[in-house]
Order: structure tokens, then C-alpha cells, then sequence
């Protein structure tokens, strides 16, 4: 059993208007110790997932159905005191853009304090100022500066500040949303070391949500890669860089520049993710890919599994885990224009029209 | 061509009437310090640092929207430094400058159109017939075609992307020569980028722009750029041909950022050198060489003296002593040289 279960996770938000389809049934594990990476671009739900599974969706936001199961207990079944509990205990969050989740008013020791009070009343304060003490050096700031304030912390020392309020209670489960995103590079390797030695150290499970692909393969076993709500697929990071199935994979991975790979621009993705109001039907990418067929807007495909822990949602994978090129499918007209400006040297910007995705037509 | 020499941008701090009583120099923020650069005619130089490191207000001095303190800004030969009023417009119809944010550089309430004429508008360019006409061709050029479908939308009804295009579009409606663009693509997902620089790279082609491009990413600056300079605490510390120098850097700050970027291939995790702290205050910098406190291979002379620039390969040049025994011998005679080394260490304002 897996620490953390996600299965069919379907997670909707209302707007005035309509419904946005964020997450559209989802399913994944996190074994202990273990780091996943869940990757995409903006709006693919990668943040909504992880709000979800913390019950921290706004109020317009609703799990629509799906099982969430930490160590084999349904989480979506507990009522709200019973999530509380587990909540900072078992997983805690680790935000993104430390410069504003932290209160400016209060002494960043004392933030840290807060769950450790707030989650384990036995804990003295005297305890409690001891544990922030060690969670501080943990984390790499000297205690002395418990009694500081936000504003005289740099970017970098604000997230180890958040940091160490996520371990404050020990939890084994860590989420990190784009934890690094808005720092240096050199920080951000800061970062990245401080929490790879806390996972080696306690067996910290850890779910990394960014969008940048060379942070997970540095730091994550296995990626989970979403696009406009869908799982479209999951493996080792080694298979997903080396041997990806999926063509959004594939594309994704073209486009993030490697300075011991080729030295050109690639192709990028024509067009721009959907509008989750009206999402495309079937799989959500087929209107920017150019392996689509006609099943792709039929349905979403079912996942299927090619050896150790790789599955791929595809229409255009083989039953023998190979992904058919363009040449040899019989595709829809929608992704023959893609194919066509790439080979006529990529006037690629001529698809980047809100209104008119060029599958949609092969779907009319 | 455009070239900036021994240029220096410094920001005065506020002082204390306490301090000012006792005297105390006004200390300032020594935010670009001594920057010599030189992009030619449809070349793209790339300036690399961590924030902080000046790269954005060298970008603006070149378009002369930072005050410079001190040096020379030089368009085909002719000193623009100290140009005003018409001169300073017509040098910036031919320098042209494009943000970061698309959600904040665009006017919300001014259609495509509009923000891509008004350029023309202010330079009294083309009128009637022809603007429209100019302004379809930057629309078109920037990839957003047809014009037509854009011209009366809002800024708002765009994507990302979209938005970005249109920014160029507005800095290219006027045919400049050179474009400063700051970070254009960082807002930006990944999917999306490629089709922006890819539209900034056939201009390049098509009309000779040159190109300065401000980022943070060396991977991205190591992919579309000629030249690549490496900025530290308002001072390019090395310079040289893109490949070259991320194949074989010299300074140690150049092999630190190097090694810390995090690669997309997981089978190679290489030895990282983490330095130490974050990129100190513009207006504390070090005596000797700014970059010592951090450097993994300081010895004494860093400490005391600042170092000049040392070549150490075709076209490569790199300001750290360590380079300047065994591997070359140091450029002489070059402004370079001689704006960085003839600087007193811990100087606060005037060269």
C-alpha cells in the first residue's frame, strides 16, 4: 500500500457561467520516502490537485468525486476536525512565493511555533521555542534570528522559513508548490540540497509541483505529467526523459533547453492550452497535437502500462509501448495542419488564435 | 553597432540628518558599475546574472531610461550619453526596449491597435494609410496573424503569449536598429517560449536587429545568443561566444552558476557547487575583487585587488587573477581593462 493514494480525483470549480473542469480524474501513488514530481504548464492543475488533497480549495472549488487515501484511510470521508488533525501532522504544504505567505507582523519564530502549539497540546512553549531552535538550524538560519520579522529575511531565507514550518510537526508527507520558483538559481540549488538531505534524513515523502522539468529530474524518482487536467502520463524520470510515449511529453521535453543536447530552438507546442470552461473534448491536447486521430475526440484513453511504473493515456501509443509517428496514423486534418507548418519551417504563430484551434474543425 | 563604455549607474542612498551632521559621505547603490559592452548589427549578446546583479538597469542605461552616473553610451560611432529632448526620441526610435511582464507592460484599456500605433503617434510616423499598414506588417511580423483578427482587442482577451507578441510588435512597429528585451520570455510557460523567440530571432534575420537579451537562465541565453556576458554586483566578470564559454568557463562564478542549473536529464547529476549566502548589497561591495566573499578559490591579492579583464580563449575573457597566470596573458589597452582595473577598490562614486 502507498502512502498516499489518489484515485479518479475529479475537482470543479464554479464560475459565474459555468463550471471549470480543472482536474479530470486523476490517478496516482506517493510511496514513503518518496519524491514524485507533478509537472505542467499553468492551468493544468497541478496546484488545484494539491489544494484538493489538503482541503485548502476555495469555496467555489469542489471534489467532485475520487478517492484520496493516506495510509490506506479515506481522507475525502473525515469531517473537518478530523482533517484538521492530520493536516501539518501527517502532510503539510510548503507555498509558493514565500515573500507572502508569511505574516508581516509576526516574528517569524513565532509562525514557526504556531502548528507545534496549535497540533500537539502537550507540547510546553518552552518545548516548543526548543524545537523551533533545532528546526531553524535544521533549515540552516541561525535561531538567534527567531525573533526577526519577515521583511529582514531574503526571498531565499523566507522559504526555508516556510520550510520549516512545513516540518514543524513532522509530517512524512511534504507538498511543495514551486518552492523554488521565484528565487536564483543559486538559491534555488539551496533549496533544492536543503530538501533532498530532510527526505534522506527522515524519510520525507515529497510531491514537487513546477513547471520546470530539470528541477524534477534532479531531484525527483518519478514524474506524474499533467496537461488541462489530465493525467497523460507517469513513469521514472529517467523513462519520461528518455523514452517519453506521450507527444505532449515528448514536446515538453524538446522545449526545455539542455546545454549538453542540441543547440536549437525545436519546435515548441502550436497554440495555447484550452479554456477549462470549454474544455476540447476527449483528450484535451488534441487540438495542439500532431498525432491526433479520430478516436482522440471520442474519448480520453484509457491509461495503459509499459513496464516498471510507466503509464500513458495515448491514442497514438501502440499496444507495444511505442508511439506511432505521425506517418503511420491516420490523422485528423486538424493535426495534419500542424504537422504541414512545421515542415514549411514552422509558421507556427498562425495557430496561437484563442478562438479557432485548429483541431476544432477536423472535430466540426 | 552599440557600445557601452566604463558605464556606471549609481543610485544615491537617503541619508539620515544624523549622518549628514557628522559628515558621513552619502553612500549610494553602486547598481551598474563599470560595464563595457558592444552588440553589433543583427547580433544577440545575452546578459546572464542573478537578480540583483544590474543586468535590467545596464538594459536601461542603453536605452538611456537609467541615469547614467558616469561612461558612454555610443550608437554607429556617435556618443547618445547626454542626448535630450528630439535627439533623445529619434535615438530611441532606433533603441527599443521590451518588459518582462506582458500583464503589466500593455496600457488595459488601449486596444492591439492602439498600443502598436501609438509608438508611431509619438514619433510622428506614418500617418493614415500608411500606419495602418505599418501597423498590420509589426502584427503579422510579430506572428499574430491575421492582423486583422487582433487590431481591436484588449490586452485582456489575450494569452500570455499573446500579450508578449503584441509588446514586440509595439517596439518593432518602429524598425529600430537594436532591441533591449528583459527577460521576455520568463513569465512565460515553457510550450509558449519557442514561438516568441522564434519571432525575435527571424527578425534578426530579416531586418538585422540586434539584440540585447537580459535573463537569468544561461541554458536559454546559451541557446539563442551569439555572445554571452556574465554580470556579478554591477560588473560583467566574464564574456565571450555563447557555446564556448558554457563549454569552457573561466571564472569561478561562471562554473558555479554553471554547475548549479538544473539539467533535464536525470542520469547526469553533476558535482554542484553551492556557494555560499545570496548575492550581496549594490551599495556594500567588497574591496578587491566584488565576487571574493563568495569564491570558492579567493586568496589574498581578491581580497585587495580588483582584477582586470584576462583572455582566455578567442573572443573569451574572463576578470579573475586566477586566469591571469598559465592560461593567458591580459588583454592590454582594451577600455575593458582599463575601466575596471583603473577604479580604486572600494571607490563610492566618480571614476
Amino acid at each position: 500500500m502507498a502512502l498516499l493514494e489518489i484515485r479518479d480525483l475529479v475537482v470543479h470549480f464554479r464560475i459565474r457561467g459555468g463550471v471549470v473542469r480543472a482536474v479530470e480524474g486523476i490517478s496516482f501513488d506517493v510511496e514513503t520516502g518518496e519524491a514524485v514530481g507533478l509537472v505542467g504548464e499553468s492551468g493544468c492543475g497541478k496546484t488545484t490537485t494539491v489544494l484538493a488533497i489538503n482541503r485548502l480549495l476555495p469555496p467555489n472549488g469542489r471534489i467532485v468525486s475520487g478517492s484520496i487515501r493516506l495510509d490506506g484511510e479515506e481522507l475525502t470521508a473525515l469531517r473537518r476536525g478530523a482533517f484538521r488533525r492530520k493536516r501539518w501532522k501527517e502532510m503539510s504544504v510548503i507555498f509558493q512565493g514565500a515573500m507572502n505567505s508569511l505574516n508581516p507582523v509576526l516574528r517569524v519564530g513565532d509562525q514557526v511555533r504556531e502548528p507545534i502549539l496549535l497540533h500537539e497540546p502537550g507540547v510546553t512553549r518552552r518545548e516548543a521555542n526548543r524545537r523551533v531552535s533545532e528546526l531553524f538550524e535544521l533549515v540552516g538560519i541561525n535561531p538567534a534570528r527567531k525573533k526577526q520579522y519577515p521583511h529582514e529575511f531574503s526571498g531565499g531565507m523566507r522559504q526555508r522559513v516556510m520550510i520549516a514550518m512545513a516540518l514543524a510537526n513532522r509530517p512524512r508527507l511534504v507538498f511543495g508548490d514551486e518552492p523554488t520558483t521565484a528565487l536564483d538559481v543559486m538559491v534555488q540549488a539551496q533549496i533544492l540540497e536543503l530538501l533532498e538531505r530532510l527526505r534522506r534524513e527522515f524519510g520525507l515523502a515529497m510531491v514537487l509541483i513546477t513547471h520546470d522539468l530539470s528541477v524534477v529530474a534532479e531531484t525527483c524518482e518519478r514524474a506524474v505529467v499533467m496537461y488541462a487536467g489530465q493525467l497523460v502520463e507517469t513513469g521514472p524520470m529517467e523513462l519520461l526523459h528518455d523514452r517519453p510515449l506521450h507527444p505532449y511529453t515528448l514536446r515538453l521535453m524538446r522545449s526545455v533547453p539542455d546545454v549538453e543536447g542540441p543547440r536549437d530552438l525545436g519546435a515548441g507546442i502550436p497554440g495555447q492550452p484550452p479554456d477549462l470552461a470549454a474544455p476540447p473534448s476527449g483528450c484535451r491536447f488534441h487540438p495542439r497535437c500532431d498525432h491526433a486521430v479520430a478516436a482522440c475526440l471520442a474519448a480520453f484513453p484509457p491509461g495503459r502500462s509499459f513496464g516498471t511504473g510507466h503509464r500513458v493515456a495515448c491514442h497514438a501509443v501502440s499496444d507495444e509501448g511505442r508511439l506511432r509517428a505521425p506517418s503511420e496514423l491516420p490523422l485528423l486534418s486538424g493535426a495534419a495542419v500542424v504537422l504541414a507548418a512545421e515542415e514549411s519551417g514552422a509558421e507556427l504563430a498562425m495557430l496561437d488564435h484563442p478562438d479557432d484551434p485548429p483541431g476544432v474543425e477536423g472535430a466540426a | 553597432m552599440i557600445e557601452l563604455h566604463g558605464v556606471r549607474v549609481h543610485f544615491p542612498l537617503r541619508q539620515g540628518l544624523f549622518e549628514a551632521f557628522r559628515g558621513r559621505p552619502r553612500g549610494a547603490v553602486r547598481a551598474v558599475d563599470g560595464v563595457d559592452l558592444r552588440v553589433g548589427a543583427s547580433e544577440v549578446v545575452a546578459l546572464v546574472g542573478e537578480s540583483g546583479c544590474g543586468k535590467t538597469t545596464t538594459g536601461r542605461a542603453l536605452v538611456r531610461l537609467a541615469p547614467i552616473t558616469a561612461g558612454r553610451v555610443v550608437l554607429d560611432g556617435e556618443d547618445v550619453t547626454n542626448l535630450g529632448g528630439a535627439a533623445l526620441r529619434a535615438y530611441r526610435r532606433r533603441v527599443q526596449i521590451i518588459f518582462q511582464d506582458p500583464y503589466e507592460s500593455l496600457n488595459p484599456k488601449q486596444t492591439v491597435h492602439d498600443i502598436v500605433a501609438e509608438p508611431l503617434e509619438v514619433h510622428g510616423l506614418a500617418r493614415g494609410a500608411e500606419r495602418e499598414e505599418r501597423v498590420g506588417r509589426a502584427l503579422e511580423d510579430a506572428g499574430l496573424r491575421p492582423a486583422g483578427a487582433y487590431r481591436g482587442r484588449y490586452p485582456h482577451e489575450l494569452s500570455g503569449g499573446q500579450r508578449q507578441r503584441v509588446a514586440i510588435a509595439a517596439a518593432m512597429v518602429l524598425e529600430p536598429a537594436f532591441v533591449v528585451a528583459d527577460e521576455p520570455v520568463s513569465m512565460l510557460d515553457v510550450s509558449i517560449r519557442t514561438g516568441i523567440l522564434k519571432v525575435m530571432l527571424d527578425l534578426r534575420e530579416s531586418r538585422g536587429v540586434g539584440y540585447v537579451f537580459i535573463t537569468h537562465d544561461l541554458s536559454l541565453a546559451w541557446l539563442i545568443a551569439d555572445r554571452i556576458a556574465v554580470m556579478y554586483l554591477g560588473t560583467i566578470v566574464e564574456e565571450g561566444p555563447a557555446a564556448q564559454l558554457v563549454a569552457s568557463p573561466a571564472h569561478p562564478y561562471t562554473q558555479a552558476l554553471l554547475s548549479v542549473m538544473p539539467s533535464p536529464d536525470p542520469k547526469r547529476r553533476r558535482r554542484r557547487t553551492i556557494l555560499a549566502g545570496e548575492t550581496p548589497d549594490a551599495s556594500r561591495i567588497p574591496p578587491g575583487c566584488r565576487f571574493h566573499p563568495r569564491c570558492p578559490l579567493a586568496f589574498e591579492r581578491c581580497r585587495t585587488e580588483e582584477p582586470p579583464f584576462f583572455e582566455v580563449g578567442p573572443g573569451q575573457r574572463a576578470a579573475c587573477w586566477l586566469v591571469e597566470s598559465g592560461r593567458a596573458l591580459p588583454v592590454v589597452g582594451t577600455t575593458a581593462a582599463a575601466g575596471t582595473a583603473a577604479a580604486p577598490p572600494a571607490a563610492t562614486a566618480e571614476p
